[in-house]
């Protein structure tokens, strides 16, 4: 008797496993189908760059001195925003996860994430119709007295529509993905280690760096690496703000441009070899954000001992 | 390096909730008292005004006195961050930090208080701390590896190791011991017998036996039902509270007879 109660099945909830793990294993082979396909594109569309004489390359010198200078813009343009995003998304994370009134931090939370539902559109509108000429008084300002510093040095655009405009509106765009995400993990503190630093007769803010920060350091990496990713991505925000032109080392001139949205802009009136040119460009880009992320997988692994998993 | 405790009048609210009423009790420097009593009795919510630790939960406040030597720990110009670092508390889940290593976990409290120290002296405290603790012999090879890796009993003497490592004038131990097995168990108990030639120690814990085992003063609280505030009601030497409490509702608590 007890053999064939082992061996029966229970057929429903079996088949029910079964077809769970096919899903799910799909959906996994789903999302890589996709990458390889992007990336397979990507390779196949740009390789006619690969062969082409280097004169025939806009700018006439090869494609590796066509894309540097927008791969440096590109990378600036989301330091700058990362720069400035990540403090303030932390600061405002714990100020709604541990200083306000719980009231308050819940309609504060919903504006954050209401940040992030504006189209990017909008932003690239509001920048270069409120900020940039808001802020060209300022760049007048830095150029005169900081203006030693290369990346203050004038003419300083009068416009406002320059490398550091970018910066900033990509800021704004970046700050919910990095408040909303950290905010979640502070949250997730265990309570036995805040109470631990408080009961030590830590300040709350000495509460905040031993026990919530080190916690939550993966987090904040997690977070500034997908706001990064947005940062670096960004195209209709960056086209619209930014004038857009040829590598300067001044923030507050104009000049300067990033990968994605040199191929926007180009993208409609692009055939032949200038559309393998900016997929080629795309290529370029889909690699920059790899290797942050990839970067990044790194860091949080390496300190996985001391991240309390364990 | 200890000073003694005197509650008075103390009622414990949970915002409009009275969750403890009308303590009052003397706890004398250098030994040890325990409080015993059912679940939900107020025992560690009363523990915890003695570091003003309860008045972290969002609406919690408390009214009376807690003197520390004749000083009121609520008078309005004491800072709760100066009591706490004073009276050291060890909580009834091990709650080593989990980013810091072994070594960093007994300098927490230490690095709070007085930010700068020598090597040296940070290496010597270390190891009185952690001999302080009986923990010394298990992990002198391995200070700098998180303390998290260690057993559920190891860590909770890390955690004894980091509350004394500022020399507290009074340790509270809120169930130390409930999660952990008998011989880490013991280990805490014979610990505790040591605390108490320095330092005040106040323990609460769900374990008659070991209330008897440990401590010189029990104090046992009860609660008249669900919904009414918990009460102090029978303090005395530990020997007479098991032996001949003078309360009918102690002798049945501590005889087995209901808890």
């Amino acid at each position: 008797m007890s053999t064939t109660t082992l061996t029966e099945t229970r057929g429903a909830g079996q088949s029910g496993d079964k077809i769970f793990s096919g899903a799910t294993l799909a959906a996994g082979c789903l999302i890589l189908a996709v990458l390889f396909s992007v990336a397979v594109f990507l390779l196949v569309q740009a390789l006619p760059v690969a062969g082409a004489d280097p004169a025939e390359i806009t700018g006439g010198e090869g494609f590796s001195t066509y894309i540097f200078p927008i791969v440096i813009g590109t990378v600036v343009a989301a330091a700058i925003a990362l720069l400035i995003a990540t403090p303030l998304g932390i600061g405002v994370a714990l100020f709604i996860s541990h200083y306000a009134p719980r009231r308050l931090a819940q309609g504060f939370g919903y504006v954050i994430d209401l940040l992030a539902a504006i189209p990017s559109v909008v932003y690239g509108a509001w920048g270069y119709a409120v900020l940039a000429p808001e802020l060209a008084k300022g760049y007048a300002w830095l150029a005169e007295n900081l203006g030693w510093l290369p990346i203050f040095e004038g003419p300083a655009s009068q416009t406002g529509r320059t490398m550091l405009t970018a910066g900033i509106v990509l800021a704004v765009m970046v700050l919910p993905i990095i408040t909303s995400l950290s905010r979640e993990i502070f949250l997730q503190t265990p309570n036995l280690h805040e109470e631990a630093a408080l009961a030590m007769g830590a300040t709350r803010w000495e509460m905040i760096r031993m026990a919530v920060l080190p916690f939550a350091r993966p987090g904040i990496i997690s977070a500034a690496m997908l706001g990064l990713g947005r940062a670096l991505g960004e195209t209709m925000a960056v086209a619209l703000v930014l004038s857009g032109g040829a590598l300067t080392a001044s923030l507050i001139a104009s000049g300067n441009q990033t990968i994605a949205a040199e191929i926007a802009l180009n993208f409609p009136e692009a055939f032949g070899l200038r559309l393998s040119e900016l997929i080629a460009a795309g290529l370029v880009l889909f690699v920059i954000t790899l290797a942050v992320n990839m970067v990044a997988r790194w860091i949080i692994t390496r300190h996985k001992e001391f991240s309390g998993a364990n | 390096m200890s000073k003694r405790i005197d509650v008075k009048d103390l009622n414990v609210y949970y915002s409009k909730f009275l969750a403890v009423e009308g303590v009052n009790i003397e706890i004398k420097p250098r030994s040890v008292t325990a409080f015993i009593g059912p679940s939900g009795c107020g025992k560690s919510t009363f523990l915890r005004t003695l570091n003003r630790m309860h008045e972290v939960i969002p609406g919690a406040r408390v009214e009376g006195e807690v003197l520390l030597d004749g000083d009121n720990l609520y008078d309005q110009n004491v800072d709760p961050v100066t009591v706490r670092s004073q009276i050291g508390m060890v909580f009834q889940r091990p709650n080593p930090f989990p980013t810091m290593s072994i070594r960093d976990n007994v300098l927490a409290g230490v690095k709070l208080n007085n930010k700068r120290i020598s090597k040296s002296d940070a290496d010597n405290l270390v190891e009185k701390s952690l001999r302080g603790a009986n923990l010394w012999n298990e992990v002198k090879d391995r200070l700098g590896r998180p303390g998290s890796g260690l057993s559920g009993g190891q860590q909770q003497r890390l955690c004894i190791a980091r509350a004394i490592a500022v020399s507290p004038e009074v340790i509270l131990m809120d169930e130390p011991c409930s999660a952990l097995d008998p011989i880490s168990t013991l280990a805490i108990e014979d610990l505790i017998n040591e605390l108490k030639n320095d330092y005040t120690v106040v323990i609460v814990t769900h374990n008659m036996q070991q209330a008897a085992r440990v401590s010189d003063k029990t104090a046992f609280f009860n609660i008249a039902g669900t919904g009414k505030p918990g009460k102090l009601i029978e303090y005395g030497e530990t020997a007479t509270i098991f032996s001949k409490p003078t309360v009918k509702a102690t002798e049945d608590y501590v005889s087995g007879r209901f808890g």
